[in-house]
């Protein structure tokens, strides 16, 4: 795709002056949600509404993937029946999830996050542990 | 001075690093052409690959394929001689069952035993450096008031506060529930147990795998068991019983395999119905992390009230995808894994894990802790291995591949993988080993074993070498006789 080619060359070709990382929220249990609290090196770079915005997105996105409810059950028996040989064919809800994180993530670079000099790591390339905000050095203001 | 032994050791780094071709950043600017590896091959944990890494296992297989054997020989034999007799005389209704209890057990003993059980890949570089960077700076300041320890983090969850711990093999703070295992040495989410039976570990990914393999395992055992008995009572109603045991002398097996694993696997599938319906970890059952045994209020943040719910959940709830991705191939700029607390990767360390010895742990940390000890005696006789070097076989062993390291070791790394990978004893000879065991010593509290004692012998390798007796090490502590006895009993105690 062309866009991540332009994320990549600017990964290569711009230095990177710092990461941030977005640690896990544990106060709703084991779910998987991100701090929305607006790390102090990104306050040049970008607006904190817009940010908290994309992290709360987020964590909607993961809470969808990991909803308990009648469809993730029928999913869980027929999986069970078939000793899961079904998740040869098909893919999990938990995966299809994943692929609308990665398009939003992508949708996000390519918008918001680029054009200021960062990118989102998606965090299931960090275990699902951290969101990795890389910082790229601002020449434009001469630095 | 140590640099006598670096040399041949790092030799044989560089050697390793050719070999597998390894894309490790220590190779500096050196990138060359090679086929694209998968990430599994240099996946840090102890684990063990099979299928191209579609298979994960851990590193002790040996009991997993006993459950195999009896399983399939048990209910082998059941097919082949008692389920002919049953089939005509009662119904073929039975064997049909029986069958697909049978596909069911193993189908699921294999989904347990191959998937990956929910292991947190480590933290990168840059993540472990934050982290450190966060760690120090909460360090710092000294407040009034109740401050945890820098490496605990406390969460509350639900109303109960619950501390997540720093794992410093895996340079990360645990997630609620998860927990390292030694064996595999891997964070797991939702740590149940490493099971031997099942060669590997049972965590989040694969713990309703786990339960329904105990589950339907429990029925045919009790499936098997019944109609053995039923085919032994109606054979002997026609022919005596003398005589039917003698028709069907493999009903005699399968009756004492089945009477002897129900009661455990029927206790086990009870015990673990309890865990799940209460939505418990067999680890917080046994620690009594929830139990009001603890305090007065204790109760478990992660249940959801009622017993179907939290059933569901268990069995029925999404099953999450690996976080390690295996089968991916290792991109040349992605930032890899940290597997040492001194911050340098080490690729290498993966041919380490397979040379590790297990049962050394034990003795290994002993003697870690001897040699801290010992260490300030043995600062006043720095001539320890030198002056022993002529008279000692060039066979006679520092504990070689038992002092293979677990990948948390810190410090010295370039010497490791001369121990690890050629397989080799190191000589006594070089009078410059003394000085490594000072670099071994560290003071960062590790989960696993600390760093080897070069100095002390592995007791394993004592006894085929043979050569050495213990007390020659310290030779030169004889000058002072109070010394000598007190480094000699450290050092029995450390051949124990």
């Amino acid at each position: 795709m062309a866009e991540t080619h332009s994320l990549q060359d600017m990964r290569q070709q711009a230095a990177i002056a710092a990461k941030v990382f977005i640690q896990r929220d544990y106060t709703n249990g084991t779910v998987c949600q991100f701090q929305t609290k607006f790390p102090s090196e990104l306050e040049t770079r970008i607006d904190k509404q817009q940010f908290e915005e994309t992290v709360r997105t987020l964590n909607n996105l993961y809470a969808e993937a990991e909803k308990l409810g009648g469809s993730s059950y029928l999913e869980g028996c027929l999986a069970c029946l078939t000793a899961y040989t079904i998740f040869l064919c098909m893919e999990t809800h938990y995966e299809k999830v994943l692929k609308k994180i990665a398009k939003f993530i992508q949708e996000q670079n390519d918008k918001i996050y680029a054009p200021r000099g960062l990118l989102l790591t998606d965090p299931i390339e960090r275990g699902l542990r951290v969101v990795e905000v890389t910082i790229f050095e601002d020449r434009s203001l001469g630095r | 001075m140590h640099l006598g032994l670096d040399e041949p050791v790092r030799e044989c780094q560089y050697n390793q690093i050719c070999t597998h071709n390894s894309s490790s950043m220590e190779t500096s600017g050196h990138k060359k052409k090679r086929t694209p590896r998968r990430k599994w091959q240099i996946f840090p944990g102890r684990n063990r690959f099979y299928c191209n890494g579609r298979v994960m296992m851990a590193r002790q297989t040996g009991v997993f394929y006993l459950t195999l054997v009896l399983i399939m020989v048990t209910s082998g034999l059941f097919f082949a001689f008692d389920c002919p007799f049953l089939a005509s005389n009662l119904t073929p209704a039975i064997p049909v069952i029986g069958g697909v209890l049978f596909v069911f057990v193993l189908g699921m003993l294999f989904r347990a035993s191959f998937s990956d059980p929910g292991v947190l890949p480590r933290a990168t570089p840059d993540e472990a450096a934050d982290l450190e960077r966060q760690i120090d700076a909460a360090n710092g300041p000294s407040g009034p008031g109740y401050r945890p320890p820098p490496r605990i983090r406390e969460v509350v969850i639900n109303g109960q506060t619950v501390k997540l711990k720093y794992c410093f093999t895996c340079k990360i703070f645990r997630p609620p529930r998860a927990s390292h295992c030694s064996l595999c040495d891997n964070c797991v989410e939702r740590f149940d147990h490493h099971c031997p039976w099942v060669g590997n570990c049972v965590g989040k990914r694969n713990y309703r795998f786990f339960y329904l393999f105990i589950l339907s395992l429990s029925f045919l055992t009790v499936f098997i068991f019944a109609f053995v008995i039923t085919h032994v009572i109606l054979r002997s109603k026609r022919t005596g019983f003398l005589s039917a045991l003698k028709d069907s002398p493999a009903s005699v097996l399968e009756v004492l395999v089945c009477f002897f694993s129900v009661w455990s696997i029927m206790g086990l599938s009870g015990f673990h119905t309890y865990l799940i319906s209460s939505n418990q970890t067999t680890n917080e059952d046994i620690k009594g992390s929830w139990s009001t045994k603890r305090a007065k209020d204790n109760y478990n943040p992660y249940s959801y009230g009622n017993i179907l719910t939290n059933c569901c959940a268990a069995l029925c709830g999404p099953l999450p995808p690996s976080l390690i991705d295996r089968r991916g191939f290792i991109q040349p700029d992605t930032p890899q894994p940290v597997s040492h607390s001194n911050g340098s990767s080490m690729y290498n360390s993966t041919q380490l894990h397979i040379h590790m010895c297990d049962q050394e742990h034990c003795i290994q940390s002993t003697k870690f802790l001897l040699q801290a000890a010992a260490t300030p005696l043995l600062h006043s006789n720095p001539v320890m291995m030198g002056g022993e070097g002529p008279t000692l076989p060039g066979k006679s062993s520092l504990g070689g591949p038992c002092a293979s390291l677990a990948p948390s070791q810190p410090s010295l790394p370039s010497s490791m993988p001369g121990l690890g990978c050629a397989g080799d004893m190191l000589t006594l000879r070089d009078p410059d080993t003394h000085c490594h065991h000072h670099h071994f010593v560290s003071p960062e509290e590790t989960p696993s074993p600390g760093p080897m004692p070069l100095t002390l012998p592995c007791p394993a390798h004592m006894t085929h070498g043979g050569h050495m007796n213990p007390a020659q090490l310290y030779d030169p502590a004889s000058q002072d006789s109070l010394h000598e006895d007190s480094v000699r009993g450290l050092v029995k105690l450390s051949s124990v």
